[in-house]
């Protein structure tokens, strides 16, 4: 197949796709089917690894994640903290072993979940699918540190202004089309994973509970009542 | 003055005969789905023993409830607002099946289609989890009636505080005792649950005090089932919800008294409303643990004041609501005879159930196979009860006696009134000591005794109309929930991926 058409296909055509059914189905299961929201703990059926498999994984998942958020909103700002290669060799340290503790940690929940057999009860094909995708994009991400090192510094310069120029509606696959193949790997892993998000359970991500910081300890529901009596309500 | 009405509770604790036909009216109707088979939303456990999760009342494993911090203020023990980050994804008190049980069948099948042997097929027991057979290790009801003891029943976390010796006796053969604690939800006017759900999935009704999980905002973050102390509210693990007692509140609205009320063969159960002061909650629930029970009752208003009754209508408590309120039999128990109390209200969750403590069995020695009683009098005194009155104070009165002493009581000398007027055979004069030492009179006494032991249906369920005409739940048949999880679905709740 023409390199370019592959190339189109995978950074122009699939992105698109994978970011429109990402936005219409969360969207869409949360008003049909806000019940499915869950972040479906198994916690209640195995208590004594679920600490070491869950926690890892998700201290883990989420500085990855936030990296690559800040990555690619002040790629500037990145460049400039990496001039100096001490502070770049923190970065890439820190990006490493937090890489190493999701993989830690999902390993462990894949291990857990398979060997015990009533949380293999509440495991789902589309679970067992979302468990080898991350495991892939986890252990891609590794490699491409591994390998293609300084990826703080490369991916502010080349991929921060494609995907920049993808959520502008004006695709330019020049850089990407000239990365490694593991890069490009994981890149196209990342939008497949966007685009199985909402068909998972990973849905939970979206609903994490941000007013319980501010609210009220205590929350009262009333039904009918009249707006005179409104007012003194707490 | 905040002027709310709650739909409040008594059990009478001397009149259950622990036969378990609420848990199972309870199971019939709401807990026979995936995912609930281990739940009892009404349980009945036997005390002393460990009850259901095992020593559930054991708050340094489970932490839940309320404390005072340093400056006297409330926190929730398990995972408040603080540490719900760090906690949330796994949750450290959290109690898991282990501390339930692991809920079973039988394999029925095997009798009909076990190949020809040379022995009887059998019907073995397979988890309802996984379908794989199961070696029993414990039930919802493992050391009922005493089974067991004393490895359950010396496990009590009420026995704290009780002399080696008591411990000893409450053992022995000649003072053996045990008395049955039916538990629902209590409904608190300070719920921990609540509070604690990070989602704001959970809520207390604002007309009638129910407190309800919205099973389509739950997204198990499962910190209600850490918080509350009482452990009412279950993590179904198939659906990934959090699911409660909901006090049959479809019933109710229909004018019927909740399932478990309606079945109870002992007739222990009373429904009432009660009004109360919302403002002055917090400021109640910090009082030191003694004053406690006493600061509960003062939250309480009385329902024939026009100060009260001017201010509920101002709050927009229905006229009914309020007519409702001065005929409830709660209103009796708990405000006016003093004789019902709140369970562990050293918690802080000021529940909205409250128990009339039972009157234990004369005390006997056997002594030459010949069986003494140990006072000469007809009935015990209550000092000599064969469960100790620590017992009863740790269990009811926030661990302190004086509550329960004055319960226990008056209910004593409503026995000897009673038996003055029926048999005639007491004398008159100290019955009517016993009357004024136990702070009630003749009138009171009868009062007592008629709601206690001669009540109807109607005396026992003051179910006020809930005026909820708009509700949606109104809209559809409660029977139609069966076997979905939660209510209030139109396509019927599906578990997500
Ligand atoms: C602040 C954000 C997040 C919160 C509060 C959160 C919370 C949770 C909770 C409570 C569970 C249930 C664990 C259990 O008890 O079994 C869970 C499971 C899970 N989460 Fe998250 N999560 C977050 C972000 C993420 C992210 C960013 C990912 C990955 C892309 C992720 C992937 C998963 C997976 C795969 C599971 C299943 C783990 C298992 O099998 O036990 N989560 N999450
Ligand atoms: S039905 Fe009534 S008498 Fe029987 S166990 Fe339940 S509460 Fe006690």
């Amino acid at each position: 197949m023409d390199k370019n058409f592959l190339d189109q296909f995978l950074f122009v055509a699939l992105p698109y796709v994978c970011l429109f059914t990402f936005f219409l189905m969360t969207v869409y299961r949360y008003r049909m089917q806000s019940f499915s929201y869950s972040s479906l703990s198994s916690q209640f059926l195995e208590n004594k690894h679920h600490f070491w498999a869950v926690v890892p994984f998700h201290y883990g998942i989420l500085v990855i994640t936030a990296g690559h958020l800040i990555a690619f909103l002040i790629p500037r700002q990145i460049l400039l903290w990496n001039s100096h290669p001490l502070r770049l060799y923190v970065l890439e340290i820190a990006a490493l072993a937090f890489g190493l503790l999701t993989l830690i940690g999902l390993v462990g929940v894949i291990v857990r979940r398979f060997s015990n057999s009533k949380i293999r009860c509440v495991t789902t094909p589309t679970d067992w699918l979302l468990f080898g995708m991350l495991m892939l994009q986890t252990a891609g991400g590794i490699a491409v540190a591994l390998f293609h090192p300084w990826g703080s510094s490369w991916f502010a310069t080349n991929l921060a202004p494609y995907l920049w120029s993808i959520f502008k509606l004006n695709p330019d696959i020049m850089f990407v089309a000239a990365m490694p193949a593991l890069v490009r790997f994981h890149i196209v892993f990342a939008f497949l994973t966007i685009g199985f998000f909402p068909f998972t359970r990973l849905v939970h991500v979206l609903v994490i509970p941000n007013p319980y910081l501010w609210r009220k300890p205590q929350v009262v529901r009333w039904y009918g009542r009249r707006p005179s009596v409104e007012r003194n309500q707490r | 003055m905040n002027v709310r009405s709650q739909v409040s509770m008594v059990f009478h604790l001397d009149k259950c005969i622990g036969c378990h036909t609420c848990s199972i009216a309870c199971k019939n109707v709401w807990t026979d789905r995936k995912g609930t088979e281990y739940m009892w939303w009404n349980n009945v456990e036997t005390k002393p023993g460990t009850g259901y999760p095992t020593k559930w009342e054991d708050q340094e494993k489970y932490k839940g409830g309320w404390r005072t911090n340093g400056n006297g203020q409330l926190e929730i023990r398990s995972t408040g607002r603080a540490r719900v980050v760090p906690n949330i994804f796994h949750n450290p008190h959290m109690p898991s099946l282990d501390d339930y049980y692991e809920p079973w069948t039988y394999d029925y099948q095997n009798l009909f289609n076990a190949p020809e042997g040379s022995d009887q097929p059998t019907a073995m027991p397979i988890s309802r989890i996984t379908g794989e057979e199961l070696d029993i290790q414990s039930g919802p009801n493992w050391d009922d009636d005493l089974g067991g003891s004393p490895i359950y029943a010396a496990n009590d976390p009420n026995l704290a505080g009780l002399t080696e010796q008591q411990r000893q006796q409450l053992g022995s053969v000649e003072r053996l005792v045990f008395f049955y604690l039916p538990r629902i939800c209590n409904h608190c006017l300070n719920p921990c649950c609540v509070a604690s759900c990070p989602s704001g999935a959970l809520y207390k009704r604002g007309e009638d005090g129910i407190v309800l999980i919205d099973q389509q905002r739950c997204r198990a973050w499962r910190s209600c089932v850490a918080a509350c102390p009482y452990k009412k509210t279950y993590f179904n693990w198939f659906t990934g919800k959090s699911e409660k007692c909901i006090l049959c509140f479809p019933r109710l609205e229909t004018g019927q008294a909740p399932a478990c009320f309606h079945s109870c063969v002992g007739r222990i159960r009373y429904l009432g409303v009660l009004l109360y002061d919302a403002d002055r909650l917090e400021e109640v629930a910090r009082l030191p643990d003694d004053r406690l029970v006493e600061g509960q009752r003062s939250l309480i208003l009385d329902p024939f004041d026009p100060a009260v009754i001017a201010a509920a209508e101002k709050n927009g408590v229905p006229e009914s609501v309020i007519d409702a309120a001065q005929r409830s039999p709660v209103y009796q128990f708990v405000m006016k005879w003093k004789i019902a109390l709140p369970p562990h209200i050293e918690y802080r969750t000021l529940p909205m159930l409250f128990y009339v403590p039972p009157m234990s069995p004369v005390l006997a020695n056997r002594e030459n196979d010949t069986i003494h009683h140990a006072t000469d009098n007809l009935f015990h005194e209550i000092d000599n009860a064969r469960v100790p009155m620590k017992f009863l104070a740790n269990l009811l009165g926030g661990g302190h006696e004086g509550v329960v002493r004055y319960a226990l009581a008056k209910q004593m000398a409503v026995r000897w009134h009673r038996r003055a007027e029926t048999v005639g055979d007491v004398d008159r004069e100290a019955v009517e000591r016993l009357l004024r030492a136990a702070d009630c009179t003749a009138d009171e006494a009868d009062a007592i005794f008629k709601l206690t032991a001669l009540c109807t249906f109607e005396d026992r369920f003051v179910i006020p109309p809930m005026c909820r005409e708009q509700a949606i739940e109104m809209m559809k048949d409660p029977h139609e929930h069966r076997q979905e999880a939660g209510f209030g679905f139109v396509g019927g709740p599906r578990r997500g991926l």
